[in-house]
C-alpha cells in the first residue's frame, strides 16, 4: 500500500532530532509538524520572522501581527524570537538551520529542484525558496511520486525553471524513500525503503531517472 | 517628569518629527515615477494608512519594492486597481487576482527577487553596499545574465542594492524623535526599508515620549526615520487559522 499524505510527513518526522532548527514548506511539509515525537524540542523557524512557532491560536488568541509563512495566523512557543526578514535569512543562507522540508513539481536525478513556476502559467514568485534550497544544511521533500497525470516528477534532468541545483538530499514520497548519494563523482538518489506492500517495479515505473537500489532495502516504518 | 533613561527631557526643545496625519505626513515628498519601499509580509506589518494616502495622492508611475502586492481591496492591491504602479519588486504576489490581469494584459512589470536576496538587496541599500554575492538562484532563471564568481570552491551570483526615494514602514511603537519598536512577525522587511529609503516616513500605533524606549529595546534607531504618524490600525488577517478548544 502506498503511504497516506499523512504517513509521508510522519516518515519524514522520522528525519528530526532533539534541538534541531527546522523550517517547514507550505502544504504537505506542514504536516510534519503533527508528528514531532513527544519529549522532542524541535524549533520550527518561519522565514516571515519567528524562530519557535507554535499551534494555530485558539479563537481568543488571534493576533493578526504573529502569522506565518503562509499568512496563516499562529502562536509563538516559549523560548521563541521575532527578528526581521535579513536575519530570518542570515539564518537560512548562513547554514544556521538543520533541515527544511519542501514540495516539488521536478526533482532531477542529480538533486536539481524546481518548484516555483510552470512556463505558460501566471507565475506567483519564489517567496524563501530558492534561499532555502541553496542556504539549508539538509533539504527533504516530501511529495507524490507522480503528477495528478501519472507522469514522473523524478526525472533525468528538470524541464521547469530550477529552483536550485544539485540541492536535495533526501525525498519522501507515497512508494519511497531515496538519499542522494555520491560514488565516483556521480551522483544519483538511492532507494534505501519501500512502503509496505510497493515493488522495486513499482518505484522504476513511476520513475524516468537513474536510480540506485540500497542492499539493504528495508520497508518503511510509519 | 524626568525621563527613565537620563536627566529630564523637555520634548518641545527637540526636533518633533510627528505629523498630525498620514497625508500631511507625505506632504511634498511623492510625485509621478517614484520609487518607494513599502513595509510588510502579506498584509501583517503593511503601513496600511500610508498606502491610503499614496493613493489619494494620485501620484502614479510608481515603482513600489514590496514582498508582496496587498490583496484585491486592501494593501498596495488598492495602488494597481487604480494603476498607480508601473513596476512592482517583490517575491510572491499569489494573492491578488488584479495584479494577474494587469501582469498578463502588460501594463505591469515585475522583477521577481529571492525573499533573502530581497532582505539582503535593502539591508545592503541602506548600509552603503552596492553589492553582494549569494549562492541563492545560481543555476536558476533568477541568476541568469547576472555577475558570477568563485569563492572558495562554490559559485556565487552578485546582487546589486535597492534604494528607494521614500520609504513607508509600519511599526508599533515610536517616540517623538523616531526610535521604533515593532511588534512580532510584523516586524519583517519594515526595519532594512527604515535604513534604505532617501526619506522614510513610519506609520505607528502609538507614539511616546522621549525617553521612555528603553534604548537596549530599540529596533530600529530614530537616526533611519524622518517623519512619524499615528494611526487607529485595521489589522486585516489573511488566513484566520485556529485550533479549537478541547
Amino acid at each position: 500500500m502506498p503511504l497516506t499524505r499523512d504517513q509521508i510527513t510522519k516518515r519524514a518526522a522520522q528525519e528530526l532530532h532533539d534541538g534541531f532548527y527546522v523550517n517547514l514548506g507550505i502544504g504537505m511539509p506542514t504536516l510534519v509538524a503533527n508528528h514531532v515525537p513527544a519529549g522532542m524540542q524541535v524549533w520550527l523557524q518561519s522565514e516571515n520572522g519567528l524562530l519557535g512557532m507554535g499551534r494555530f491560536p485558539y479563537d481568543d488568541e488571534v493576533d493578526a501581527d504573529l502569522i506565518n509563512a503562509g499568512k496563516q495566523t499562529v502562536t509563538a512557543v516559549p523560548g521563541a524570537s521575532f527578528f526581521d526578514g535579513a536575519t530570518s535569512f542570515a539564518m537560512i543562507r548562513g547554514g544556521h538551520i538543520d533541515m527544511a522540508i519542501l514540495g516539488a513539481m521536478e526533482i532531477s536525478e542529480e538533486g536539481d529542484i524546481a518548484n516555483w513556476m510552470v512556463p505558460g502559467k501566471m507565475v506567483k514568485g519564489v517567496g524563501g525558496a530558492m534561499d532555502l534550497v541553496a542556504g539549508v544544511k539538509r533539504v527533504v521533500v516530501t511529495m507524490e511520486h507522480t503528477t495528478r497525470k501519472g507522469e514522473p516528477k523524478i526525472i533525468k534532468s528538470c524541464t521547469l525553471p530550477l529552483t536550485g541545483k544539485a540541492c536535495i538530499d533526501m525525498i519522501i514520497t507515497e512508494l519511497c524513500v531515496m538519499h542522494r548519494r555520491e560514488r565516483n563523482g556521480r551522483r544519483r538518489f538511492e532507494v534505501t525503503e519501500l512502503a509496505p506492500g510497493v515493488t522495486r517495479a513499482d518505484v522504476e515505473r513511476a520513475t524516468a531517472a537513474e536510480i540506485w537500489w540500497s542492499p539493504e532495502l528495508k520497508t518503511i516504518q510509519t | 517628569m524626568p525621563g527613565l533613561w537620563g536627566p529630564a527631557y523637555d520634548d518641545s526643545a527637540m526636533i518633533n518629527k510627528v505629523y498630525p496625519s498620514p497625508q500631511a505626513a507625505l506632504d511634498g515628498l511623492i510625485r509621478d515615477g517614484l520609487t518607494l519601499m513599502v513595509g510588510g509580509f502579506g498584509l501583517c506589518g503593511i503601513p496600511e494608512k500610508l498606502i491610503l494616502a499614496l493613493r489619494d495622492s494620485g501620484a502614479r508611475n510608481l515603482t513600489a519594492i514590496s514582498n508582496n502586492a496587498g490583496v484585491d481591496d486592501w494593501g498596495l492591491g488598492l495602488l494597481l486597481q487604480t494603476r498607480q504602479i508601473r513596476k512592482m519588486v517583490s517575491t510572491y504576489v499569489g494573492e491578488n487576482d488584479e495584479f494577474a490581469r494587469q501582469f498578463l494584459a502588460g501594463e505591469l512589470e515585475i522583477e521577481f527577487v529571492p525573499q533573502g536576496t530581497f532582505a539582503e538587496r535593502i539591508r545592503a541599500g541602506g548600509a552603503g553596499i552596492p553589492a553582494f554575492f549569494t549562492r541563492t538562484a545560481v543555476g536558476t532563471p533568477l541568476a541568469e545574465g547576472k555577475e558570477h564568481h568563485d569563492f572558495d570552491g562554490q559559485t556565487y551570483v552578485m546582487e546589486r542594492w535597492l534604494k528607494a526615494d521614500v520609504s513607508l514602514v509600519k511599526a508599533w511603537k515610536a517616540d517623538t524623535v523616531g526610535n521604533l519598536v515593532y511588534r512580532r512577525t510584523a516586524r519583517n522587511f519594515n526595519p532594512m526599508m527604515a535604513m534604505a529609503g532617501r526619506v522614510t516616513v513610519a506609520e505607528v500605533e502609538e507614539i511616546v515620549p522621549v525617553g521612555s524606549i528603553d534604548p537596549d529595546s530599540v529596533h530600529t534607531p530614530g537616526i533611519f526615520v524622518d517623519r512619524i504618524v499615528k494611526t487607529v490600525s485595521e489589522k486585516r488577517i489573511e488566513q484566520r487559522t485556529t485550533t479549537p478548544r478541547a
